[in-house]
C-alpha cells in the first residue's frame, strides 16, 4: 500500500511537471511597441530591437520574428506601424504581426519592406532558437538546444540558463546542458568556466561530444590539456562501444552461419553423410519465399507482413521433401563411402542450381522485408538493425526446437539410436531406412528454413547456397561432428572472431586468416572443439 | 638401384601408353604446321591449343589420381597447386612482356602501375628469369604441399576432414588472390603474355611446340606415377588407402608416406598448371575456386581411379564433353555434369578404366584373389 501511494504521488508529480508552463505571456501593447521598434531606424537598431522582443520570452515573438527573416514584415507608412503583408494581386493583404487581425489591403507603395542582412538573419536565428528553448512543446524544446549546439552562439547562453533553470524533462536538459557547454566554449568567457564545459562534454561522452571537443584539443593551456584528456577518455569508452558493436555483429554472422550449419550438423554431424548439396537445400528455401511473396504480392498484398512465417512451414516441406528424395535415390546406396558420397552430392547440387537457374533465371531474384523486420533502433552507441535482431532470435529458436525434437521426441529417440549402433537399432525394431531418410529430411528442412531467414539479408540467386556451404562446413568441423552444443559454439566464435578481425584485418583478410585458424585448429583437434568421447576408432 | 626402380615401373603396359604419348606429342604438331590447311589431317591451331588445354589437365588428373587412387587422400584442392604454378609460369610471362605494356613500364607490370606502386614487390624478384620461375613452379606447390601435409598427416587428419580443409584452403587462397594488394593482379589476375623464352606465344610453332611439351610432361608424369605404382612404396601406398591403421600397425610410418606422395603430386599439379597458362593466355583467381578441384576429381572418377591410364582418359573425355556441350547445348552441361557425378559413383564406380580392366581380367582368369584386391576400397 506504501508503495502504492508513493507510486501515485510520483505520478502526479511527473504529471504536473509536464504541464508546467515554460513560456511567458506580456500584454498586447507592449509587444505591438516593441515590435514597432523593428521599423525605425537601420540595422543596429533593427538588432537591438530583436534582442528586445527576445527578451520578453514571449511565445509569439519567434512567429514574428521567422517572419522578419522570411521578408514578410513591412512598415506602413502612415503611422510608421510594422505589419505582416502577403501579395495579393497587385495590393498587400496586411495583418497584425501580434495578434493576426486582418489591417484590410493597401497598395504597394504605401508600405516599405524591412530589409534584413545576413547579420541580421544570424541574430534573429539566434534569437528563434533561444525562444523556442522556452516552447511548450518538448520536441521543439530539444531541438532548440540541439541547434544551440551546432551554432555554439555564445549569446544564447543567459537564454540557456533560464530554459534549464525551468526545464523539467531530464532527456532534454541534459541536451540544454551539453548546448550551453559548446557554446561556452566558444564564447569568451573565463576559462574556469570553459573547463567546467569540457568537464560536461566529457561526461556527455559519444561521438558528439567527441566531435565538439575536437576543436580544442590543439589549444594551449589548461583548456587544451582538459579537452585532450576528456577527449582520450571519451575515445576509450567508444573503443568499448565499437567493440560491443563488433560483437552484436559478430553475433549476427554467427547466428547466420548457425541457421546455415545447424541442418548440416544433422546430415553430417548425426548421420555421417556429407552433404554438399546442403546449400542448395538454403537456396531452395530461399525461393520458396520469394514465390510465396510473389503469390502474396498479386493475389492478397495485405498478407505481405506475414509473407515470412507463411514461407517457413513450406520452405522446410519444400527443402525436406527434395532432401528425402535425395536420400532414398541417391545417398542410400552409398551409406559407408562418405568420400563417393561427397562426388554424388556435389553433382546434386549442380544440377539443383541449373535446375533453379532455368526455372528462376541467372539473375537476383528480389525478397521484400516485412515492416517488422526493417529499420533499427540504438542502444547507447549501438546501431541494430530489427533484421538482425530478429535472425539471432530465429536462429536461437531454431536451435532450441531441433534440441528438443532430437532429445524429447521418439523420433529423436530412434534417430540417436540408429547414430549410435545401427546393427543394434535395427534389432530393436527399429526401421532404420526411415529414420535415415527422415533424418535427413530434417536437416535439409532445416537448411530450407535458414534460406528463408538468409532470403532476407543476402541476395536470391542460384549461387545463394554455394557462398555458404564452406563456412557451414567449417563451423561443424570446427565445433565438433555430433555434437549440435559444438555447432553453436563454434558459429558464434567464428562469428565474432570474423567481425572483431574485420576492423584490424579487412573483410577479406579476416576470413582468410579464420580459415587458417581452423585449417592449424584441425590439425590440433582433429575432432573438433566439442569431440565426441569414446573409443570409436576411424577404420 | 634408381635405375631398376624406374625400369621396374616400365612395364609393357606403362611402355605402350608412354609410346602413345610421344606419339600424340610429335604427330599433331607435325599435322598442324606441315600439313595445308586443306588437307584432310590437318589440324587447326585452336584445336592444338584446346587439346593443349586437354593434356594439361590430365597431367592434373594423374596427380589427383596419385593421391586418391594410390593412396586415398580425397584432395579437393588440388586445384590451388595448379593455379599457384600457373601463377609462378603467369608472372615470368609478365615479367618478359617489358616495355610492350599499356603504361610501358620495363619493370612493373601494367596492374602494379595502375595500382600505383613505386617498385616490384620482393615477391617478384627473379621471375624474370625462366629458370628461376621454372623451379618455383615445382618449388611454391610442393613447399605449400609439403608444409599441409605435414601438419595434416602427423596429426592423423583423414577422410572426409582432410577433403574438407583441402577444400578451405583452396577457397583462403581463392578470397587471398582476389585481393588487388597481393600484388598477383586481383580479380583480373595475369594476362596479356607476349613472348615465351623470346618467342611470341600466339605463335602456330610456339602453340605447337608448347602442345608438344605438355604431352610428353605428361608422358614424364605417366612414367614416373607407373614407377611409384609398380615399386615397393606403391604397394605400401596402397596399404594405407586401404587400411591405414593396420599399415601404421605393421611398422611403416604412414605419415611419411602420405606426406611423400602428396608432395610429389602438388608439383606434378603444379607442372601442368604452368603449362595450361602460356596456352589459354591467361591466369586469374578463379582457378582456385574449389568447384574446379572438385572437377578435377571427377576426371578421375569417370576414367578410374587406381588406374594411371584413368585419369588421362576422364579428363580428356570430360573436357571433350564439356566443350561440346557449352557449344551445343550450353545450360544442359551444369546438368550432364551433375549426372555424370551421380552416376559414376552409383553404377560406375571403378570408372571406364577400371571397369574395362575388370571385365578383362575376367575374361582370362575369371575371379582370381589378385583381381578382387584391385579394386580401390574408401
Amino acid at each position: 500500500m506504501r508503495y502504492f501511494s508513493v507510486l501515485i504521488t510520483a505520478l502526479w508529480l511527473m504529471l504536473s511537471a509536464v504541464a508546467a508552463p515554460a513560456a511567458t505571456v506580456i500584454a498586447d501593447a507592449d509587444l505591438t511597441r516593441l515590435v514597432n521598434q523593428l521599423g525605425v531606424g537601420g540595422f543596429d537598431e533593427a538588432d537591438a530591437a530583436i534582442g528586445s522582443l527576445a527578451a520578453t520570452g514571449d511565445g509569439r515573438v519567434s512567429a514574428i520574428l521567422d517572419a522578419l527573416g522570411e521578408g514578410d514584415l513591412f512598415v506602413r507608412k502612415t503611422d510608421k506601424a510594422v505589419v505582416k503583408a502577403e501579395a495579393a494581386g497587385r495590393e498587400f493583404k496586411l495583418t497584425d504581426p501580434v495578434t493576426g487581425a486582418d489591417l484590410g489591403t493597401a497598395p504597394k507603395a504605401a508600405v516599405e519592406k524591412i530589409r534584413v542582412n545576413n547579420r541580421l538573419r544570424r541574430t534573429i536565428a539566434a534569437a528563434v532558437g533561444t525562444l523556442t528553448l522556452r516552447s511548450d512543446d518538448p520536441a521543439v524544446r530539444r531541438s532548440a538546444a540541439e541547434a544551440v549546439m551546432k551554432s555554439k552562439d555564445a549569446a544564447a547562453i543567459p537564454a540557456l540558463d533560464a530554459a534549464i533553470a525551468a526545464e523539467t524533462d531530464e532527456r532534454i536538459k541534459v541536451v540544454m546542458v551539453a548546448a550551453r557547454a559548446a557554446a561556452v566554449l566558444e564564447s569568451d568567457l573565463p576559462e574556469a568556466d570553459k573547463l567546467a564545459a569540457i568537464e560536461t562534454i566529457g561526461d556527455l561522452g559519444g561521438r558528439d561530444a567527441l566531435a565538439m571537443l575536437a576543436s580544442y584539443t590543439g589549444a594551449n593551456g589548461a583548456v587544451g590539456e582538459a579537452a585532450r584528456k576528456a577527449s582520450t577518455s571519451i575515445e576509450s569508452s567508444l573503443l568499448l562501444w565499437d567493440a560491443a558493436q563488433n560483437i552484436t555483429y559478430g553475433l549476427s554472422l554467427g547466428s547466420v552461419l548457425l541457421l546455415a550449419a545447424i541442418g548440416l550438423a544433422i546430415t553430417f554431424g548425426v548421420m555421417g553423410v556429407i552433404n554438399m548439396a546442403h546449400g542448395e537445400m538454403v537456396m531452395i528455401g530461399a525461393y520458396v519465399t520469394f514465390v510465396v511473396q510473389e503469390v502474396i504480392r498479386t493475389s492478397a498484398p495485405d498478407l505481405f507482413d506475414y509473407s515470412l512465417l507463411i514461407a517457413l512451414p513450406l520452405a522446410f516441406l519444400v527443402s525436406g521433401g527434395v532432401g528425402v528424395l535425395i536420400e532414398r535415390s541417391v545417398i542410400r546406396w552409398l551409406y559407408g563411402r562418405p568420400l563417393e558420397t561427397l562426388l554424388a552430392t556435389w553433382g546434386v547440387s549442380l544440377m539443383l542450381q541449373q535446375a533453379v537457374r532455368t526455372i528462376f533465371g541467372a539473375q537476383n531474384r528480389e525478397v521484400g522485408n516485412p515492416s517488422w523486420m526493417s529499420g533499427s533502433f540504438t542502444v547507447g552507441e549501438l546501431a541494430v538493425t530489427w533484421s538482425r535482431l530478429w535472425i539471432i532470435v530465429f536462429a536461437l529458436v531454431v536451435f532450441a526446437g531441433l534440441m528438443l525434437v532430437l532429445k524429447r521426441t521418439p523420433f529423436g529417440l530412434q534417430t540417436r539410436a540408429v547414430t549410435q549402433n545401427r546393427q543394434m537399432a535395427s534389432a530393436m525394431g527399429i526401421r532404420t531406412p526411415w529414420v535415415d531418410a527422415f533424418t535427413f529430411g530434417l536437416g535439409s528442412g532445416i537448411a530450407g528454413i535458414a534460406g528463408v531467414a538468409l532470403s532476407q539479408i543476402d541476395n536470391v540467386s542460384p549461387n545463394l547456397g554455394q557462398g555458404y556451404i564452406i563456412d557451414s562446413f567449417m563451423v561443424v568441423v570446427f565445433g565438433g561432428v555430433g555434437n549440435l552444443w559444438g555447432t553453436l559454439v563454434g558459429a558464434m566464435t567464428l562469428g565474432i572472431a570474423n567481425k572483431l578481425l574485420e576492423p584490424y584485418a579487412g573483410a577479406v583478410l579476416g576470413k582468410i586468416l579464420l580459415l587458417v585458424f581452423i585449417i592449424l585448429f584441425i590439425q590440433k583437434r582433429p575432432r573438433g572443439l566439442f569431440a565426441l568421447k569414446g573409443r570409436a576408432i576411424e577404420a | 638401384m634408381i635405375t631398376g626402380f624406374l625400369l621396374n615401373g616400365f612395364d609393357t603396359r606403362a611402355r605402350i601408353v608412354v609410346a602413345i604419348l610421344v606419339a600424340i606429342a610429335l604427330l599433331v604438331p607435325a599435322a598442324n604446321l606441315y600439313l595445308p590447311a586443306d588437307h584432310p589431317l590437318h589440324v587447326p591451331t585452336y584445336a592444338v591449343t584446346l587439346m593443349g588445354k586437354y593434356f594439361a589437365y590430365a597431367l592434373l588428373a594423374l596427380a589427383v589420381d596419385l593421391v586418391w587412387g594410390y593412396c586415398g587422400i580425397l584432395s579437393l584442392g588440388h586445384g590451388a597447386f595448379f593455379a599457384l604454378g600457373g601463377y609462378a609460369m603467369g608472372m615470368y610471362l609478365m615479367r618478359q612482356i617489358g616495355t610492350r605494356g599499356v603504361y610501358a613500364d620495363p619493370i612493373l607490370p601494367d596492374f602494379m602501375v595502375f595500382l600505383n606502386w613505386k617498385e616490384l614487390p620482393w615477391f617478384w624478384y627473379g621471375f624474370d628469369m625462366f629458370w628461376f620461375a621454372a623451379l618455383m613452379v615445382l618449388l611454391v606447390p610442393g613447399a605449400l604441399a609439403f608444409v599441409f601435409g605435414w601438419f595434416a598427416f602427423r596429426s592423423r587428419v583423414t577422410g572426409v576432414y582432410l577433403s574438407i580443409i583441402t577444400q578451405a584452403l583452396t577457397y583462403a587462397l581463392l578470397l587471398a588472390f582476389f585481393r588487388n594488394d597481393m600484388g598477383f593482379g586481383g580479380n583480373n589476375g595475369l594476362t596479356d603474355f607476349k613472348d615465351i623464352l623470346g618467342y611470341n606465344v600466339q605463335a602456330d610453332t610456339t602453340r605447337a611446340t608448347l602442345f608438344a611439351l605438355t604431352v610428353l610432361f605428361l608422358a614424364l608424369a605417366f612414367f614416373i606415377a607407373s614407377a611409384i605404382a609398380r615399386s615397393k612404396l606403391g604397394k605400401v601406398l596402397v596399404g594405407v588407402r586401404d587400411a591405414e591403421s593396420r599399415t601404421r600397425f605393421l611398422g611403416y610410418r604412414v605419415e611419411n608416406y602420405k606426406l611423400f606422395v602428396w608432395t610429389l603430386s602438388a608439383m606434378m599439379a603444379g607442372v601442368a598448371g604452368a603449362l595450361y597458362v602460356p596456352q589459354v593466355g591467361i591466369i586469374n583467381p578463379s582457378e582456385f575456386a574449389p568447384a574446379n578441384s572438385i572437377e578435377a576429381v571427377i576426371w578421375v572418377a569417370v576414367g578410374g581411379r587406381g588406374t594411371l591410364i584413368g585419369p588421362i582418359v576422364g579428363a580428356v573425355a570430360v573436357n571433350f564433353g564439356k566443350t561440346w556441350f557449352t557449344g551445343v547445348l550450353p545450360e544442359l552441361w551444369l546438368f550432364a555434369l551433375g549426372a555424370l557425378f551421380i552416376v559414376v559413383t552409383l553404377f560406375l564406380p571403378k570408372g571406364i578404366v577400371g571397369t574395362v580392366q575388370a571385365f578383362w581380367a575376367n575374361r582370362r582368369r575369371p575371379a582370381t584373389p589378385a583381381a578382387l584386391a584391385a579394386e580401390p576400397a574408401e
